[in-house]
């Protein structure tokens, strides 16, 4: 899967290395702002109160 | 090297991509959590304070609405607000120990979605309002969602909490902490672990309630506060919260 990443992309090393740095930024980026707050609603977090609620 | 003869290129097979695939959730599931518990908690904590500093200057415009009328309200005898519509956000709570810059929105209701996963603290909406007599319970995340109540148990006596509202600020003063199964409603009462439901009371108290331990549900940390004084809203802010008012 990598591998094949590494290949299809052009230029030289260094370029592909900056690609991809740019690229996992992005990734990142796309699962702090949508992914992960989306997840979370499905997460519990701890209960605070006491009684039923 | 840019073009690898074809026989030397290493053939992709399934097991290696679902090796690859099966690393990459890993690290993502690691990305997640060190957002829930840190990252997402450092942001939510900022958007929260300056959502408190625009509610306090609110306040501030709002004409107070207290429920009793007649007695002009004193340092000991305060007024007492009208209670809060579900999710709407009311009060500032300042706690200088939980931080020099520390200042929280309550809202009405301890509804999780909509009030304590914002970052915010709940008002129990079954007991008392700011300055009378009896239990103003709230309660907040001590962990994740901004964590507003982090530093719950590093609580010392004599520690002030200053709750804001339209109608003045009203302080109280930390008295003690408690650890309670969280089926134990009794901290929430008028006269909190009172064995029989009392509600003759003279004292005017705070009770803050969070999780424990930290990350679990398993129990609850509650911390009791009673009542000091209050002063309105146009004597300015207490000494020890000044800085914090007139800066947000």
């Amino acid at each position: 899967m990598y591998s094949a990443l590494w290949r299809v992309l052009p230029g030289p090393w260094w370029l592909r290395v900056v690609i991809l740095i740019a690229l996992a930024a992005a990734v990142v980026y796309a699962l702090v702002t949508w992914a992960f707050p989306y997840v979370d609603t499905f997460i519990d977090s701890p209960n605070v109160t006491v009684g039923s609620s | 090297m840019t073009e690898t003869p074809r026989a030397t290129r290493r053939r992709t097979s399934v097991v290696g991509v679902l090796g690859e695939i099966l690393i990459t959730a890993g690290v993502v599931v690691l990305l997640f959590i060190v957002w829930q518990q840190w990252f997402n908690d450092i942001v939510v904590a900022n958007t929260t304070r300056s959502e408190a500093s625009t509610l306090s200057r609110e306040l501030g415009r709002q004409t107070p609405d207290p429920v009793q009328s007649g007695a002009p309200a004193t340092s000991t005898s305060p007024p007492v607000g009208r209670a809060p519509a579900n999710g709407a956000k009311f009060a500032v709570l300042y706690v200088p120990r939980f931080g020099s810059t520390y200042q929280v929105p309550i809202a009405g209701g301890t509804d999780t979605t909509q009030t304590l996963n914002t970052g915010a603290a709940g008002h129990y909406d079954s007991t008392q309002m700011p300055g009378a007599v009896g239990n103003v319970a709230i309660a907040g995340h001590r962990t994740t969602h901004g964590a507003p109540f982090a530093a719950i148990a590093d609580l010392r006596v004599g520690d002030h909490f200053y709750v804001q509202t339209a109608d003045g600020y009203y302080t109280y003063t930390f008295r003690n902490l408690e650890y309670v199964k969280p089926t134990q409603v009794q901290v929430l009462q008028v006269v909190p672990d009172a064995p029989v439901v009392s509600t003759a009371s003279r004292d005017r108290l705070i009770t803050l309630t969070s999780c424990n331990p930290k990350f679990s549900a398993a129990e609850r940390i509650i911390a009791f506060g009673s009542f000091t004084s209050w002063q309105p809203l146009s004597a300015g802010a207490p000494g020890e919260i000044k800085s914090i008012v007139t800066k947000g």
